[in-house]
């Protein structure tokens, strides 16, 4: 299509509208299953450092050592329209990643916090993160065949959450399951927005 | 002397070639700092030098002949995100490329029509 492909020389265009929504949740709960269930899935890699103090400590020695470390992320997207695109970042919710979720979440539409019952703990930095910083979220329960069912009650109670939070259960491998999921979050994302401000 | 035997490297030693060998040490980018999904866009400038342009940049130059992200285009290039943002800085220093800030979607911000074109494309998907 011949979109920018001559108006970039100045012509106004319309804005390319890129929605971002973060996926979090702990090692092996099904986030690059759920990305790949509902959006054309793509590589992304970051390469970053993640200490700078034996940066500083070795540089007295002429050859830095720093310590890197490759990070592929779950990056998948969604052009729902020509000009609309959701973008879809999934990456692992323990804080030694939290350099990576400070700059996913700059401009964030919301989050989809994916929980596995049987692990339960390890979404609540997660939870704890997207709290402090007022970004609307769901909690997804991915179901795994022979985890126990907890009901969305005993769950909400586990993790002290709001009663107006959705926590919707899943299957990260279905495409519908998935699509359920991104439309609860819009959905929670638009009665926030419905909400008066308070103070 | 150590043996000329041993081979210098392995594959304990990583890549030959570090992603940030191609950004010449640079860690972080020069000026204005710009979103994951700001929009890059090609400008057709002619530069001065082409010495000055790794193939790195080459390669991201032709994916920004249309309008696309930043995301798009590292993982078009299969470089890491960090090293990928070195080298669009480094081309709009050049003035080859224009990076524009996403419009924000930051929920309090969004409009609600946008909110409902997303779902109304979501439940079609």
């Amino acid at each position: 299509m011949a979109y920018g492909a001559y108006e970039a020389a100045g012509v106004t265009q319309r804005r390319h509208r890129a929605i971002k929504i973060l996926l979090a949740g702990g090692f092996g709960v099904g986030k690059t299953t759920l990305v790949g269930a509902v959006s054309e899935i793509r590589p992304l890699r970051t390469e970053e450092q993640l200490t700078e103090t034996s940066a500083h400590v070795d540089s007295t020695v002429g050859v830095e050592r720093k310590t890197t470390t490759t990070v592929a992320m779950d990056f998948g997207r969604i052009t729902l329209r020509e000009d609309l695109v959701l973008y879809l970042f999934g990456t692992p919710g323990q804080q030694r990643f939290w350099f990576m979720w400070d700059e996913l979440s700059l401009g964030a539409l919301g989050a989809v916090v994916l929980a596995d019952t049987r692990r339960l703990a390890d979404c609540f930095p997660a939870i704890d993160y997207f709290e402090r910083r007022e970004i609307p979220f769901i909690v997804a329960l991915n179901v795994f065949e022979g985890s126990r069912q907890y009901t969305i009650e005993d769950v909400r109670v586990a993790l002290d959450l709001d009663p107006k939070l959705p926590i919707i259960l899943c299957d990260a491998r279905s495409r519908e399951s998935a699509k359920d999921v991104l439309i609860t979050l819009i959905e929670h994302v638009l009665s926030v927005a419905d909400e008066p401000v308070a103070r | 002397m150590p043996s000329n035997e041993e081979p210098w490297l392995d594959n304990a030693a990583g890549p030959v070639v570090r992603p940030y060998a191609l950004t010449r040490g640079r860690t972080r980018h020069s000026g204005e700092a710009f979103d994951l999904v700001a929009t890059v866009i090609a400008t057709r400038a002619l530069v001065a030098d082409p010495g000055v342009l790794a193939p790195e940049h080459i390669s991201v130059l032709q994916f920004a002949q249309t309008p696309t992200t930043v995301v798009d285009i590292a993982s078009d290039v299969d470089l890491p995100l960090g090293v990928v943002r070195i080298l669009l800085a480094d081309l709009r220093e050049l003035g080859l490329v224009s990076i524009q800030a996403p419009v924000s979607t930051r929920a309090q911000l969004v409009d609600k029509n946008t909110l409902r074109e997303v779902l109304h494309g979501l439940r079609g998907l």
